[in-house]
């Protein structure tokens, strides 16, 4: 018993090394290939600051999840031809082992350490500038202005199905395109008439609800020029699919130019509106029944 | 046993079996229930009916009482009634008198206190609703062919987009408990049924009845919310709604119970010598799936309850103009929703490691992390549900702990990975139907856990939320994880249930392209969300059309996969019924021990265990059945 119980060791040694030997393998080549390769590739790209860090974030992200996939990929490809029964006419079975305490330790260390560290390197981007998510009306982290740059407070209001955009610095006038100055700190303050929506532009990297009675706020500290998607990314009803758009980073002057020439045009809209306010209460849309 | 089938009434024969409490007679009585709700509906609300009536069939308390009511004559049909009305009178019926009633095909048509009937009343139930959904899903792939509108319109889109969502999160909370837990856990605890019989029963109709309440809906507009419901833009929403809302509110009254009965059954059922130590992974699966149906679902019914009284009761709860707030919704929402999710995951985990030492031969590794991943899950799965608003503003200040707290859910489910990987080492595998979806199991759900720590990232999420990659991960999960499971289950557990086999070579042939289609459809979505495609679109930007054309295309393969399964069950169960072995894998747990068919009252004597189910590579199994001591509280 105990020599076969010997030979069965030495035979769960050689696997055992086989496998690490491949994952370490896999790894090698892979973890580069998705970083190098996959990586740049992933979004939302360099657009602005926040989406710089979505976009390397997701890299560590990726370089980290890689190996994790591998080991399980290299294992259960390893097992299906080490292992698989070559002669299934008869029906044997393997030996009875119901565990390995060493194994299940290490596993639990390596887990841990690894949803910690993924748990605390999180919370530190996510704090540095809020990453260009939605912060509800007192936000939490606050990205700095750029040296260079300024500051600018646009409101996003949406309402079933489009985007309005209402520029409280500017005589509070409310536009239906957005351009943007570039290297700029710009704070939205994302709101909605009527049901729940989701202003998501892309290429800035930001996405906040746009919740009704509710000042959702989110950062972005535009670089150069660029033009960027918004879409709507919280089903609002019959046209969501239609609720689309599309902006741009301009030069400062260029957005001083267009700005000037929206408060022409909407004047006569802009006295009309409702003054600026963080939220608006419309009539209320009761379901009647 | 002989004296109950004596004491039977004799069978009555041709049309006269349809007469009696029955599902033809629930249907009828639900029609007539239907009828007189609208009718008093239509009274109650006499006063607006003149303003209303611009809108036909707009009175939501007509509606929503013709639905309740239909309800109540439906489970009266089917003679849930009978036992209260007929101890109120003073002589309660027995429950065997009550399962002699149905014989032959007409008990699965019935009221049926026999937890193995009202398994396969499960396995067909859902399996109708599990089709009917995968079409919806075919004709919204149908849909997104080309960017722009073509073959339905945004209404008739959004619709198929909410009943595809909510029938199968609606009918698959039970699509593995329902035909399996109830199938084996009373054969796996060594018990002779499950604690509620009648409850049991309940369960199953509730479900039903709910089904069909969510097709009406197509009567009525349908619904524009998705499975999601979120208000207020459900307050805006057309009497479509109003079979949403009794949907899942039925569906979590179903689950609700369903779970109470299971932990019931399993903490107090269980026969001499299961020890919890001893019990099948399978049944702890179970056990921690139960405790999230019960304490999850009343949310639902909660949140469903006040959108209801939003509608016809002139309340505010989520209409944010008077008071109320659409946030009050979604965190309901997501305080059952995610459990949920869990609901569907957990047993399939639990089904793949019940299957994996039968197909390893060696005894399951771990045991003690395995049943630790699962309560684990159970119990972390309740501490998340705000990854779900990470972008919402809702507690912006504690997006941080539920990062932790969703990264954490993947500890345990690692403990699940590393059970299962570590049967395989070293075991003699073979490469079985049943064995193939478990490692179509290991494989999906390893990317759909992957994808799940870039969701639970906020910085990551702000990218991916509401979008396609959300979308290609829980499909992942469910599609990939839950679906396989299930297969994995029919394949393995049809022979007992059925009695017969299901052949083989289709089995591969459906493995196969359902494995590579089921990939090739949702991998590409990762890439679509990626790229910027929002969730639920009925048109998208022209540079993803190729993509989706391809996406499309593959969707179609699952479906034919789909047919091939069918197909399958058709000829198998229907036409060849090649009669199957006591234990075709031999097995070495209890359900196989058992003769098949599976006898009316499951064991002779109640056995007594002395091991757990996997005594793989050891010389002598311990002997369990016959049972060597008498039966609780038979002579």
């Amino acid at each position: 018993m105990s020599a076969s119980g010997e030979a069965v060791n030495v035979e769960g040694t050689r696997h055992w090394r086989n496998v690490v030997l491949l994952w370490l393998l896999a790894s090698v080549i892979m973890v580069p290939v998705v970083v190098f390769v996959l990586g740049p590739g992933l979004p939302p790209g360099n657009g602005s600051v926040e989406a710089s860090g979505q976009t390397s974030d997701n890299i560590v992200l990726l370089a980290l999840a890689t190996p994790v996939a591998l080991g399980v990929l290299v294992y259960l490809g390893y097992a299906l031809w080490a292992f698989r029964e070559r002669t299934p006419e008869v029906v044997l079975d393997g030996p009875p082992i119901r565990g390995n305490s060493s194994v299940q330790f290490w596993w639990l260390i390596v887990t841990t350490t690894l949803v910690l560290f993924l748990a605390g390197f999180g919370t530190i981007r996510l704090l540095a500038d809020g990453a260009g998510g939605g912060q509800g009306p007192n936000p939490l982290a606050t990205p700095s202005v750029p040296a260079v740059g300024s500051r600018l407070v646009v409101q996003v209001v949406a309402q079933q199905w489009q985007f309005n955009y209402r520029f409280p610095a500017y005589g509070g006038v409310e536009t239906n395109q957005i351009e943007l100055p570039e290297n700029t700190l710009v704070q939205f303050n994302v709101t909605s008439l009527d049901v729940i929506h989701s202003f998501w532009a892309y290429e800035l990297g930001v996405k906040a609800d746009a919740n009704p009675g509710v000042n959702n706020i989110a950062y972005v500290t535009t670089k150069g020029p660029l033009l960027f998607h918004v879409r709507c990314a919280e089903l609002c009803g019959l046209w969501h699919g239609y609720m689309f758009n599309q902006g741009q980073v301009v030069p400062k002057t260029q957005f001083a130019a267009w700005i000037a020439q929206q408060r022409v045009k909407f004047a006569p809209a802009t006295k009309t509106l409702p003054p600026y306010s963080k939220t608006y209460f419309p009539h209320a849309q009761r379901r009647a029944g | 046993m002989s004296a109950i089938a004596m004491s039977a009434t004799a069978p009555r024969s041709g049309w006269r079996k349809l007469i009696g409490f029955n599902m033809l007679t629930g249907i009828l009585l639900g029609i007539a229930g239907w009828y007189v709700g609208h009718f008093i509906g239509d009274h109650i609300h006499g006063a607006n009916l003149a303003y209303f009536s611009a809108q036909a069939g707009e009175n939501d308390i007509a509606i929503m009482l013709g639905y309740f009511l239909g309800v109540v004559g439906f489970l009266i049909g089917l003679g849930f009634a009978n036992y209260p009305v007929k101890r109120l009178l003073g002589h309660p019926p027995s429950l065997a008198a009550n399962e002699s009633e149905a014989h032959g095909l007409m008990r699965y048509f019935s009221l049926s206190t026999d937890h193995k009937v009202v398994a396969k009343q499960y396995m067909a139930g859902i399996g109708v609703f599990f089709f009917v959904a995968g079409l919806n899903a075919m004709l919204i792939r149908t849909e997104l062919l080309q960017p722009d509108v073509h073959v339905f319109g945004a209404n008739q889109y959004l619709t198929l987009v909410g009943m595809h969502g909510s029938m199968m999160m609606g009918t698959m909370t039970s699509g593995l408990l329902g035909p399996f837990a109830t199938f084996l856990v009373p054969l796996m605890i060594g018990s002779r049924r499950m604690a509620f019989s009648r409850l049991s029963a309940f369960t199953f109709w509730l479900l039903m009845a709910g089904e069909v309440i969510l097709l009406t809906t197509i009567f009525f507009g349908g619904f524009q919310t998705g499975w999601t419901g979120y208000q207020p833009l459900g307050a805006q929403g057309t009497a479509g709604y109003d079979a949403y809302i009794c949907f899942f509110a039925l569906v979590g009254l179903s689950m609700t119970l369903f779970g109470f009965n299971l932990i019931v059954t399993i903490t107090t059922m269980r026969a001499r010598g299961m020890t919890w130590s001893r019990l099948p992974i399978f049944v702890w699966g179970t056990f921690a799936t139960a405790w999230l149906m019960m304490l999850a679902a009343p949310m639902l019914i909660a949140a469903l309850l006040m959108a209801a009284s939003d509608r016809t009761v002139q309340t505010a709860f989520y209409i944010p103009g008077q008071g109320g707030s659409a946030y009050l919704f979604q965190n309901l929402f997501w305080v059952f929703g995610h459990p949920e999710v869990y609901i569907l995951a957990l047993p399939g985990m639990a089904i793949v490691l019940e299957l994996m030492p039968v197909f390893a031969r060696k005894p399951l590794w771990g045991y003690r992390l395995a049943v630790a991943g699962l309560l684990g899950i159970s119990f972390l799965s309740f501490f998340v549900w705000q990854h779900h608003l990470f972008v919402s503003g809702i507690n912006a200040d504690l997006r941080p702990f539920y990062m932790l707290s969703t990264e954490l859910i993947s500890l345990p489910t690692g403990f699940i990975f590393l059970c299962a990987m570590g049967t395989l080492w070293r075991g003699r595998i073979r490469l079985t139907v049943p064995m193939l979806f478990c490692l179509g199991w290991i494989f999906n759900f390893l990317w759909g856990g992957i994808s799940g720590v870039f969701n639970s990232d906020v910085p990551s999420d702000v990218t991916t939320h509401g979008s396609f990659f959300v979308m290609a991960h829980f499909h992942y999960t469910i599609m990939g994880g839950l679906i396989f499971a299930f297969f994995a289950g029919i394949y393995y557990w049809v022979p007992k249930m059925y009695g017969v086999n299901l052949n083989e070579r289709l089995g591969k042939i459906h493995f196969w392209t359902l494995f590579i289609a089921f990939n090739s459809t949702f991998a590409p979505l990762f890439a679509l969300g990626f790229m910027g495609m929002p969730r639920r679109v009925v048109t998208y930007n022209p540079s993803f059309t190729s993509l989706n054309q391809w996406v499309t295309i593959s969707a179609y393969v699952i479906g034919l996969s789909m047919l091939v399964f069918l197909f399958n069950v058709v000829w198998s169960l229907l036409i060849k019924r090649e009669p199957a072995t006591i234990n075709p894998w031999h097995a070495k747990s209890i359900e196989w021990t058992l003769p098949t068919p599976v006898p009316l009252h499951d064991f002779d004597r109640l056995p007594v265990f002395d091991a757990d189910p996997y005594p793989y590579g050891v010389e002598a199994a311990p002997a369990r059945a016959p049972a060597i001591a008498p039966a609780r509280g038979s002579a």
